[in-house]
């Protein structure tokens, strides 16, 4: 009687939050529905809804209309909703990693540290009159977020407080930066022209071959960090507590190196940095399901990622049309409140 | 006497240490323990801060690797288990505490279904169950839906001993398990502790700072302190004599055995004021008034084993003391004139004498023939001391 009553109490309060993570799911894919439609059809030639359907029906022909939809605005919005959860999931693997909630890969340095090995790369291979390939511009981001990730690991490794990590992360950023300024400074004129643009942060110039490539990516790796929710969650609770309950915390921890620095080695190599999203998407996301449990926030941040990006992208390409602002502008302006408001809860950062 | 209340089928132990040294660095901190801890048992760690408590229950429960020696866990090499198997036998509480932001407490009490849930942790009806049950025996359950960062220090602590149980293990690690908890929470949690051990067969290790506690809910205690397990025992062997004020560095007396407690220093000084008590009297409110007001005293005629007579011999700067069941003689009456003679005051905390201590009306009159002042109580003669 007492059992009986106990798991269906248990159940209830469960089934409660089930339908709040539900309801706040739906939300989210309105939204980004409703973006993705409006990203579709604003720009320089402006379409209809209905005629946006149309032409997504009647696939790609060769009027200017449909060359517009298919060709550009697409692409661009499949990278922005790919990239962009991407990008918050990446956030909130480093937030757990480091029990800090401005952890993100912009923050910490490590997209800095990626667009630095792909500049780098970019002008050696464009220097040699070679084509530089997506898959090349993966390859190196990747390396270079490892690279940094491994140096702002051993820097964690010696500070005890949450903003001193923040700060080192900061400075690495910075140094990054600044080196990758000096190479754009001194690239010949071919160059420049890919680097400056590409370097801001900007969703601009998506093309299919390059969109399939980060669908299989983030399909691979989203599935990946889904499977590790369990041990994720475990992990929140700290490292004794983690192992002492079975986790093995060495292969977890390194997995989620491997799997944080492959999702933002994949939005540095085709959008360049784009700031703070990984720490505003799950943050927001966090507060509406009321949880952080990775099994519930995990799905709902990657949506979040995704609205958050795709609206900046929109207004990035709208504001000032047809000047077009970089997409990380738009995400500072509206994720590093977030940012500063997450400070000034934290009793930790005081 | 534990021998026999054991079960029969668990002579073998949950937890054997055999030569185990333990540190963070290469350099060991605790050298050589030899450590049993059968099912059903509540073990207790004590000795001085530093000693090697925490790190010696971290290095049990797998975060470090013992520098040498071995760990058996239900018979087996701790060091060759999986940590998916040994999560099903071994749960642990730390001193620290988990930062967690939007977890409420169930979702932390949850998270010690771990071993025994599936591939993304949903937790089943028997889950719940077991669940419910730990947090209801540990109080938890008015709590499960409150954020965990936002409780105080001893729900935290509660939730996450609550997390520990509901792991189901055969050998539980504590460190610390009475810290932030009050001491109704204490004596409760304590209480719960000893149940679940012998209920359930578990095994208990739990390092404890309150030595009187330590006294009335183990049946083992081991003394850490110099880089080895100084004493081990049970608690009647080792609080008698001095093991625990040489343990954490005490004065002799001031810890009583009787008690498992210890008191503040007694004052440096002659004796300025005799004391007449007895019975609990002293006790009551005029030793460690004195005490506390930096007095030095004499007390008599007590007999040694009265509450009166062993917080004397912690407190008082002379004690004249008669045999147990004895009524006084008058070799004490004389030694307790003497006293008197030099304190130079009298504080008498009885109305009214008995048999056994019928003398002691003496020295009242006593100090009235002298013509010293005699007070009723403590609170009298410090009052008349700062007129």
């Amino acid at each position: 009687m007492g059992a009986a009553r106990s798991v269906r109490l248990a159940g209830s309060t469960a089934s409660r939050r089930r339908a709040r993570v539900a309801s706040v799911n739906v939300a989210l894919a309105v939204a980004l529905l409703s973006l993705i439609v409006v990203n579709l059809c604003v720009g320089s030639v402006q379409t209809s809804p209905l005629d946006v359907l149309r032409i997504l029906s009647e696939g790609s022909t060769g009027q200017t209309a449909s060359q517009v939809i298919w060709e550009i605005r697409l692409p661009r919005v499949a990278q922005a909703v790919l990239l962009g959860g991407a990008l918050s999931l990446s956030g909130f693997l480093l937030q757990t990693f480091f029990n800090n909630p401005i952890a993100d890969p912009f923050v910490l340095g490590i997209s800095s540290g990626a667009r630095l090995v792909v500049a780098l790369t970019m002008i050696v291979v464009l220097g040699a009159n070679q084509v530089m390939d997506s898959w090349m511009s993966v390859g190196a981001a990747l390396i270079g977020s490892l690279a940094t990730m491994g140096f702002v690991l051993l820097i964690a490794r010696r500070v005890r407080s949450q903003s001193m990590l923040i700060v080192a992360g900061v400075m690495v950023g910075y140094i990054c930066s600044a080196a990758t300024n000096f190479l754009i400074a001194f690239a010949d004129d071919q160059s420049i022209v890919n680097l400056q643009n590409w370097s801001q942060g900007s969703f601009s110039g998506a093309r299919w071959d390059d969109t399939a490539l980060i669908a299989i990516m983030v399909a691979v790796t989203v599935a990946a960090v889904f499977a590790l929710s369990k041990p994720l969650g475990a992990y929140q609770l700290g490292e004794p507590y983690a192992r002492s309950v079975g986790v093995n915390v060495l292969g977890l921890r390194l997995l989620i190196v491997l799997i944080s620095s492959l999702l933002s080695a994949c939005v540095v190599a085709f959008a360049g940095p784009v700031s703070f999203v990984g720490i505003a998407a799950p943050h927001l996301a966090k507060l509406a399901i009321g949880s952080s449990r990775p099994l519930f926030v995990i799905p709902t941040c990657f949506l979040a990622g995704a609205v958050f990006c795709c609206g900046c992208d929109l207004l990035a390409r709208m504001l000032f049309s047809p000047v077009e602002l970089s997409v990380s502008a738009v995400t500072a302006v509206f994720g590093a409140p977030v940012v500063i408001a997450l400070m000034l809860k934290r009793r930790s950062f005081r | 006497m534990t021998e026999s209340i054991r079960p029969a089928a668990a002579s073998r132990p949950a937890l054997a240490l055999h030569d185990v040294s333990v540190g963070h660095t290469e350099r060991p901190l605790v050298e050589h323990i030899d450590l049993a801890v059968f099912p059903g048992q509540v073990t207790a760690l004590i000795g001085p801060n530093g000693s090697g408590k925490t790190t010696l229950l971290k290095t049990i429960a797998g975060q470090l690797r013992p520098l040498s020696g071995s760990i058996e866990l239900c018979g087996e090499d701790l060091q060759a288990m999986q940590v998916s198997k040994t999560a099903r036998i071994m749960s642990a509480l730390f001193t620290g505490r988990p930062r967690t932001e939007l977890l409420t407490t169930k979702d932390i009490v949850d998270a010690g279904r771990y071993p025994y849930t599936g591939r993304l942790g949903t937790l089943s009806d028997d889950d719940e169950q077991v669940v419910r049950e730990v947090m209801e025996a540990t109080g938890t359950w008015e709590l499960r839906d409150r954020d965990f960062a936002h409780m105080s220090d001893g729900q935290r602590q509660r939730a996450l001993i609550a997390r520990a149980l509901c792991q189901q293990p055969r050998v539980l690690l504590l460190d610390e398990p009475t810290s932030y908890l009050d001491i109704r929470a204490q004596i409760d949690m304590l209480q719960l502790l000893r149940r679940y051990a012998r209920e359930r067969g578990i095994a208990v290790l739990a390092s404890l700072h309150e030595i009187e506690l330590a006294q009335k809910a183990a049946d083992r205690i081991v003394c850490i302190r110099d880089g080895q397990a100084l004493h081990q025992g049970e608690p009647s062997e080792i609080f008698t004599g001095p093991v625990i004020a040489d343990l954490y560095d005490l004065d002799r007396s001031s810890f009583i055995d009787a008690f498992g407690s210890v008191e503040l220093p007694r004052p440096e000084g002659r004796p300025r004021v005799f004391v007449v008590a007895g019975g609990g009297s002293g006790a009551a409110g005029c030793f460690r008034e004195l005490q506390q007001a930096g007095i030095p005293f004499s007390a008599g005629v007590l007999h040694g084993n009265d509450v009166d007579g062993l917080l004397a011999a912690s407190l008082a700067a002379t004690v004249i003391c008669e045999r147990d069941f004895e009524p006084i003689s008058d070799g004490a009456i004389e030694r307790a004139k003497q006293e008197i003679r030099d304190c130079g005051a009298l504080i008498c905390c009885l109305e009214r004498f008995g048999h056994m201590n019928a003398r002691n009306g003496e020295l009242v009159a006593y100090a009235h023939e002298l013509g010293q002042p005699v007070f009723p109580s403590a609170k009298a003669y410090l009052d008349s001391l700062n007129q």
